[in-house]
């Protein structure tokens, strides 16, 4: 009978199974249970790699740092509160990193505090021979030598349980990279560490080298990046956007190295070092108004505004419902529908051709010319699809793939997302005619409206926008480029009307004396969330530029948030960053005076102060 | 000498052994270099005999108790420990992240090692009264409820490791006539869990509805009647079973159970954090080899590189010092002396005896399976320790009083009274 025997046999096939992996485990040589434990190992770590911006200007060094460390069996008594006075810690949390460290191993080195300056160190040095089992280790620590493009660099902290368990190389206390660049080319940067052996007594102590050091793993050397920033151009753009919110991106339209990237407001990757690194972290992170850690160049997406109007015009200009003598009149606005009328800034009776349209920013123009592009098909969802494909040739709605590990998508709708929303084909072109002047639901990223404007600078490809262009000195070669599916020639005429905006139309004051520069101006109408009722903001003000127009060397997308019109803030501040980049020096400082000293706070305080308040002022 | 003979002498020599060898592997796992003598009662081997000497004056006192005895008062010991349970919530003093221990004075002292020997008299005597019928649903619920309650409040201390232990109780309930396939069903749960761990909901219902329509085919094959309907809807609840299995595994348990159910399932690599102590113990227990390193020889033991080496991971010091020669050894023994009561324990004619002493064989069995089996990494780390071996004087003196009751009831097998 089954159920008597049953523990038995359980019991049996147990004990042979426990008996057959025993020996596995105690008979045969596997070396993988490296069994000399005799034999102490420690970590010999390379100097952690330096970054260039593209000029060889040195960014990012290392410093030298000191850590406090305990071996609890070599401790004698001592003064608990006196030792903390010392070394400038809380008792309670002295008493607690001691306990854990002692739990870790008594016999074994464990930080009590890490990232001690070269100054506390030297003090400490004096008295540390009073207190048995602790002792001062030297390590090393980055030294962020510019404060600039902390948000493109990053920052680097002690590693945390999922680095552990995420990859088996980090082990407690040691340093990996959290952000930016640091985080991105943690691989090249880290090196490889070594190993050095030491031979054991049977008391567990160390008596000297192991194999005479012949077991030793040399560390192989950290690899020094260069970026493709430029670190003048850098820290003149953040000096542009000091006291605003917004993101700047500059990118060659040759290579898509990504020259200047600024967020703003942002933090320092030197609040990451030393003592203080916890407390600036969690204020940083805290500040959930101004929001340091959040990239808005990369990941904040808005409504782009004018801008779109330019890839509207050429999308239409490929689809061939309007070509360059098209004309369109505008009676400040017009009706897309019966009761329905989209305003206009232009005088009532405007007539405007293409370039006009795009120099003067007309609504009803690029209003006309999208339901053109929708219209052609059949369906409105055939049309609007094909008006997506045409969007996301241009790098948007999408994840562009920079070399950096944060970025949002950006939105492009599609039939189905309407279809969704209004029921399948229950919706027109004049539904969603607000997409024509970039205040629909297209949502874009400042990084890709540079992109698209380099696009269109390189007359119909880009190249993958990034940040490093060599490593040890080699160039990061095979940049593909990635086409458009607007045909070369429907770009010039385009360009000419950009040109015109500058010269002649809504960004005059974007104007360099001796270079010629294509740009459109954006002003975005935007709202927000306040106690469940939604309320107009100030309208942000946006710019993408590219100079010189017949043979690009820059493009440049900026935004402002909450700045009102495009050419209030965004056109000059594009326009310096072009004249810095192209002449080096900029001529205008009566621009450069009022963009660096201009403020915003207040237009940022106004809704949070609980009261009325008016916009666009 | 007669007296003597009709005592089951083999158990009783694996029982001596054992206790000594105990004894000599914790004086090896928590000696150090100052010389202390062994009697000197604060080391722990000195309190490690202390408990022994305590054990065996309980011994000389059960050997010469009438069995009868034990059946008069197992239902009050029963309810007496689910009282010291209880009132540990209240007066218990928390080692470990755990309030199970009582301490007065110099000497401490955990319930839950108690409460086994407790439900296992209640438990047979439950069982052995004429009229329980383990085929009536009403027995069914009490015979559990009798086994939950103590899950329940060692579970609430919490010491989730102790309370697994308790499962050891369907051994003796399906020897007594619980239907087999509440076992299976209970296996095949199991089985399902581990498979959706390691793979995912999908494969596993797929294999599951394999499974399903073999049996189904094998069955119009044989035309062997089936009844449809009862059988989707098992199906339908194992896979449900394999459905939630995740939202059990992430909500139910926390991080360290997970952490470590993955590294025995293969999931995880991680040698320096949680999986600390399970490659420690290993690297331990390999550097035995064959015939060890020798008494107070070994250098893992000696490093203190194995946490909790004394109690818990005791296994990977007899593995150490005293290599493969000295695990086979006590692998063999412990499997003599299960084998031996359970075999024993058919021979009773007294259902209350019996089943005592399946009960107490089914307890030796999972301590020894679960113990052994996480030192040498095959099971999740669970904190039970292994019966006469580990350090800790309630383990010691509880199965030691499990044991002399088993060779009190062995010996009286043939009168009855």
């Amino acid at each position: 009978m089954l159920k008597k025997y049953i523990l038995i046999w359980l019991t049996i096939s147990v004990s042979v199974i426990f008996i057959m992996r025993l020996a596995s485990l105690q008979l045969s040589n596997d070396s993988y249970f490296n069994s000399d434990f005799a034999v102490q190992e420690l970590s010999v770590y390379p100097e952690r790699g330096l970054i260039y911006d593209r000029n060889g200007n040195l960014l990012v060094a290392n410093q030298p740092s000191y850590e406090l460390i305990i071996v609890p069996d070599n401790t004698t008594e001592f003064d608990t509160i006196s030792f903390a006075r010392l070394i400038d810690m809380n008792p309670d949390e002295l008493k607690k990193e001691i306990n854990s460290s002692i739990k870790y191993s008594k016999k074994l080195p464990s930080v009590i505090k890490s990232q001690i300056s070269k100054e506390t160190n030297a003090f400490l040095q004096e008295k540390i021979w009073l207190f048995e089992g602790f002792y001062l280790r030297k390590n090393s620590v980055r030294d962020y030598i510019k404060p600039f493009a902390s948000n493109v660099i990053g920052y680097t902290g002690e590693v945390d349980k999922n680095d552990i368990k995420n990859n088996s190389y980090y082990e407690k206390g040691e340093m990996i990279g959290k952000q930016g660049i640091e985080k991105y080319y943690e691989d090249e940067l880290k090196g490889i560490k070594g190993k050095k052996y030491f031979q054991k007594d049977r008391f567990n102590r160390v008596i000297g080298p192991f194999n005479n050091s012949l077991s030793d793993v040399t560390p192989s050397k950290a690899k020094n990046i260069t970026l493709t920033i430029d670190i003048a151009l850098q820290e003149y753009a953040e000096s542009l956007l000091q006291n605003k919110r917004g993101g700047v991106v500059a990118i060659e339209p040759s290579t898509g190295e990504i020259l200047t990237l600024v967020s703003s407001p942002t933090y320092k990757s030197e609040q990451f070092v030393g003592q203080d690194r916890t407390e600036n972290y969690n204020k940083l992170l805290n500040d959930s108004i101004n929001k340091p850690l959040f990239d808005r160049s990369l990941q904040a997406q808005y409504s782009p505004g004018s801008p779109i109007k330019i890839l509207n015009a050429l999308i239409g200009l490929q689809e061939g419902v309007i070509n360059e003598n098209t004309t369109f009149k505008c009676n400040a606005g017009h009706y897309y529908s019966r009761n329905a009328f989209m305003g206009c800034h232009n005088p009532f009776g405007t007539i405007s051709n293409l370039k006009k349209g795009i120099y003067n920013s007309c609504n009803t123009y690029f209003a006309r010319t999208y339901r053109g592009i929708i219209d052609k098909y059949v369906t409105s969802s055939e049309g609007l699809d094909n008006w997506a494909t045409h969007m996301k040739s241009f790098g948007l709605g999408n994840y562009l793939g920079y070399d950096l590990s944060i970025g949002k998508k950006g939105f492009i709708p599609e039939s189905d997302y309407y279809n969704r929303f209004y029921g399948t084909n229950r919706w027109g072109s004049s539904t969603i005619i607000s997409n024509s002047i970039g205040q629909g639901e297209i949502l874009t990223t400042p990084i890709q409206m540079a992109n698209f404007a380099t696009a269109i600078a390189n007359r119909g490809f880009y190249i993958k926008p990034h940040f490093v262009k060599s490593i040890n000195n080699k160039l990061i070669n095979n940049r593909e480029k990635n086409y458009t599916t607007i045909d070369k020639e429907n770009f010039e005429i385009v360009i000419d009307g950009m040109v015109d905006v500058v010269d002649r139309g809504t960004a005059r004051i974007a104007k360099i004396n001796g270079i010629s520069v294509a740009g459109k101006t954006g002003t975005v109408e935007n709202f927000i969330l306040i106690e469940n009722e939604k309320k107009q903001l100030t309208d942000h003000s946006t710019f993408i530029a590219f100079a010189p127009a017949d043979d690009p060397k820059i493009a440049v997308s900026v935004f402002i948030e909450n700045g009102y019109w495009g050419s209030r803030w965004a056109a000059p501040i594009a326009s310096l960053i072009i004249e810095k980049y192209l002449k080096e020096d900029v001529g205008r400082k009566w621009l450069e005076n009022r963009m660096v000293n201009g403020s915003l706070i207040d237009e940022y305080e106004k809704p949070y102060k609980f009261e009325n308040f008016s916009i666009n002022e | 000498m007669n007296r003597i003979l009709k005592y089951d002498l083999i158990s009783l020599t694996t029982y001596a052994i054992l206790v000594t060898f105990g004894i000599i592997n914790v004086y090896s796992s928590s000696y150090t270099e100052l010389f202390t003598s062994i009697f000197d009662y604060t080391t722990l081997v000195g309190k490690q005999l202390i408990f022994l000497a305590i054990s065996l004056i309980a011994a000389l006192i059960i050997i010469f108790t009438k069995s009868k005895f034990f059946d008069n008062i197992a239902s009050i010991v029963y309810f007496l420990s689910l009282i010291l349970l209880i009132s540990l919530f209240f007066f218990g003093v928390e080692r470990g992240g755990a309030k199970s221990w009582y301490i007065l004075g110099p000497i401490s002292f955990q319930p839950s090692e108690f409460a086994k020997l407790c439900t296992a008299l209640f438990l047979a005597k439950f069982l052995s009264i004429i009229q329980t019928d383990l085929n009536k649903f009403r027995d069914i619920i009490l015979v559990g409820t009798i086994i939950f309650v103590p899950i329940l409040l060692i579970t609430l201390q919490p010491d989730p490791g102790s309370s697994i232990v308790f499962l050891a109780f369907i051994f003796p309930i399906l020897r007594e006539g619980l239907d087999l396939r509440f076992f299976y069903f209970g296996v095949l749960i199991l089985l399902i869990l581990i498979l959706t761990l390691i793979f995912n909901f999908f494969i596993s219902s797929t294999i599951l509805s394999v499974i399903f329509l073999l049996i189904i085919i094998y069955r119009r094959r044989n035309r062997i009647r089936l009844n449809f309907i009862k059988s989707f809807i098992s199906l339908i609840f194992l896979i449900s079973i394999s459905f939630s299995t995740n939202y059990l595994f992430e909500n139910i348990l926390e991080q360290r159970h997970r952490d470590r159910i993955n590294l025995i399932l293969g999931k995880e690599f991680d040698n320096k954090g949680i999986g600390y102590n399970i490659n420690q113990s290993k690297i331990a227990i390999s550097n035995g080899g064959l015939f060890g390193t020798g008494f107070l020889e070994g250098t893992q033991t000696k490093g203190d590189f194995v946490p909790r080496q004394h109690t818990d991971y005791i296994f990977s010091t007899i593995g150490e010092e005293w290599g493969f020669i000295g695990t086979f050894t006590t692998i063999i023994l412990f499997s003599l002396l299960i084998t031996r009561i359970t075999s024993r324990a058919e021979k009773q004619v007294n259902h209350f005896r019996r089943i005592y002493c399946y009960s107490f064989s089914s307890l030796l069995f999972i301590h020894f399976f679960i113990n052994i089996g996480m030192s040498i990494g095959l099971v999740p780390s669970i904190g039970i320790p292994l019966p006469y071996i580990s350090y800790g004087g309630s383990s010691l003196l509880a199965f030691s009083i499990m044991f002399f009751v088993y060779l009190n009831f062995d010996s009286s097998r043939l009168k009855e009274d």
